[in-house]
């Protein structure tokens, strides 16, 4: 195995990637303990958006304004006609609720574009390398890093620096206390599903560069494996939940790139079974290290 | 603004926790509710904040607020300072008590917590500090300082002197005597029978859901009338 500068860019490309996904999943697990599987389907719509965007001729800024618009949209829809309604039901029937929505996301796309998809070109101009000091790094994987910390420090600002973000970390510790105090619940609610859906649509636009071919279960395993990271890490808190979608993403980037094909088709086989091994050992996550500090 | 509880009534599945319960608070008053465990003091509090159902009415500035979330009780002018604290453990003092501005109806107030830092002085020396660092006794002083950040008509206290030592139990009924006197309505549940007859100006007993017996301060040193009024 030969790892190059390529390789290690591509790791810190998906595992940037993955980390925005984390936090959108953790976000919303935050508020309403509910781990959406359709989170992919969110971003797969996005990624349909630009293609079709891409077919009808429009300039790459629409193309992601559609993306944007049509992912918030569909966050929304998914709160209100889903989450708000089941909000008080046991956790098992919120997670059985959304795969239903995961389900029936991906068969609309089936039935609306086909299992072969769609081709988003307006991107592909970002897929193109650039060469640093003789190295050749593609465009997006720079961009993907550097668009992942500049949203990562933006939320981060944003929960430690404002009244919402103050109200979010709150409802994430304990909700029912912080309703009490007054916090309202819709509004902490529709601001997390809102910032989710706008790191799935960011998501989107980048996952779409890397791999412009948009089919109906594009995504699909990035969440999966996401999904893993998030509970690699931990799930109750954001921090360690983003650092093991990075993780997860950093180390598929890289080796995926770096094995040979015979061998890199089993590496998802080798990560979950990394997964697996990480949570009998430290079932909290590999990075919650936080201990109960609260005095009696 | 007087808060009215009219026939209050509070099921848990076939379980009649609070049943036909009629009180009232005026501004610059304290009532207790005392009674054993299982009486409805705890379920009477959650009802009046919206966190369990209930029949009745309650209202306050001639508003009913059965039937409200939590979120908007607490904007309309109560706040619960419930039993076992509840405070954020890993936020700030100084965090926790910016949480009690949510149920603030003054948006415009100025956001500062200077009334509650003078009431509660270490509460200012500790204000940067985790909340979970903080004692027993002061996490009781944030939460109570916590609640009146917002500014409420109506004080709820759940059980506030609970597993606090003598010494800060004083504190803490002293804090309470001082909000009475800024012309807050306190609704306190209690298990200090006598320390709260004594502070309130007058007592309700509940035993089985019902209120059973009112006492009023000259009661407290009334040995044989607490335990009959418990026992009844």
């Amino acid at each position: 195995m030969t790892v190059t500068w390529q390789n290690l860019a591509d790791g810190f490309s998906l595992g940037a990637i993955y980390a925005l996904m984390a936090v959108g999943v953790g976000l919303v697990f935050g508020v309403l303990r509910l781990v959406n599987f359709a989170y992919g389907q969110l971003i797969m719509a996005g990624a349909f958006a630009l293609a079709l965007a891409s077919q009808w001729g429009w300039p790459l800024w629409a193309g992601i304004v559609l993306c944007f618009a049509v992912v918030l949209a569909m966050s929304l829809l998914m709160d209100r006609l889903v989450f708000r309604p089941l909000r008080g039901h046991s956790p098992a029937v919120m997670l059985v609720a959304t795969f239903a929505v995961a389900f029936l996301l991906e068969n609309i796309a089936l039935l609306s574009f086909g299992s072969l998809g769609k081709i988003a070109t307006s991107v592909a101009s970002l897929n193109q390398p650039w060469s640093i000091g003789g190295v050749d790094i593609r465009k997006i994987a720079v961009v993907a890093v550097v668009v992942a910390a500049a949203c990562l420090l933006v939320l981060q600002l944003l929960l430690s620096r404002t009244e919402i973000g103050l109200h979010m970390r709150a409802s994430s510790m304990d909700f029912a206390t912080a309703r009490m105090l007054g916090v309202r619940a819709n509004r902490v609610i529709a601001v997390a599903v809102l910032i989710s859906g706008a790191l799935a649509a960011i998501v989107a636009v980048l996952l779409t560069v890397q791999s412009p071919l948009v089919t109906p279960d594009f995504a699909l395993q990035d969440t999966i494996v996401v999904l893993a990271g998030v509970v690699v890490g931990g799930l109750n808190r954001p921090v360690p939940a983003t650092l093991g979608g990075f993780s997860l993403g950093f180390a598929i980037g890289l080796l995926g790139g770096a094995l040979p094909t015979t061998q890199s088709q089993y590496l998802p086989s080798f990560i979950f079974a990394a997964v697996i091994l990480v949570l009998l050992v430290r079932p909290r996550g590999l990075f919650d290290f936080s201990r109960t500090v609260e005095r009696v | 603004m007087t808060l009215v509880v009219d026939n209050l009534e509070v099921r848990y599945g076939g379980i009649r926790a609070v049943q036909a319960l009629s009180l009232s608070v005026a501004p610059g008053e304290i009532v207790g509710l005392i009674g054993p465990n299982g009486a409805g003091k705890s379920s009477t509090l959650h009802a009046l904040m919206g966190l369990v159902p209930a029949r009745g009415s309650v209202r306050l500035r001639d508003k009913e607020l059965l039937g409200r979330s939590p979120e908007d009780v607490a904007r309309a002018g109560l706040a619960l300072v419930p039993e076992g604290r509840r405070i954020f453990a890993e936020l700030s003092v100084e965090e926790n008590l910016r949480l009690g501005l949510a149920g603030r109806r003054a948006r415009d107030a100025s956001p500062g917590f200077s009334g509650v830092y003078e009431q509660f002085p270490l509460l200012y020396q500790f204000r940067k500090r985790q909340a979970g660092l903080l004692s027993g006794g002061q996490q009781q002083q944030l939460a109570i300082g916590r609640a009146l950040v917002a500014e409420p008509d109506v004080l709820l206290l759940d059980e506030p002197s609970l597993g606090l030592a003598p010494n800060v139990v004083d504190v803490v009924f002293a804090a309470l005597t001082a909000v009475r006197e800024r012309g807050l309505a306190v609704l306190l549940a209690e298990q200090r029978a006598q320390r709260t007859v004594a502070a309130a100006d007058r007592t309700h007993v509940l035993g089985g859901g019902e209120l059973r017996l009112t006492l009023g301060p000259q009661d407290a040193d009334d040995t044989d009338k607490l335990v009959g009024a418990y026992l009844s």
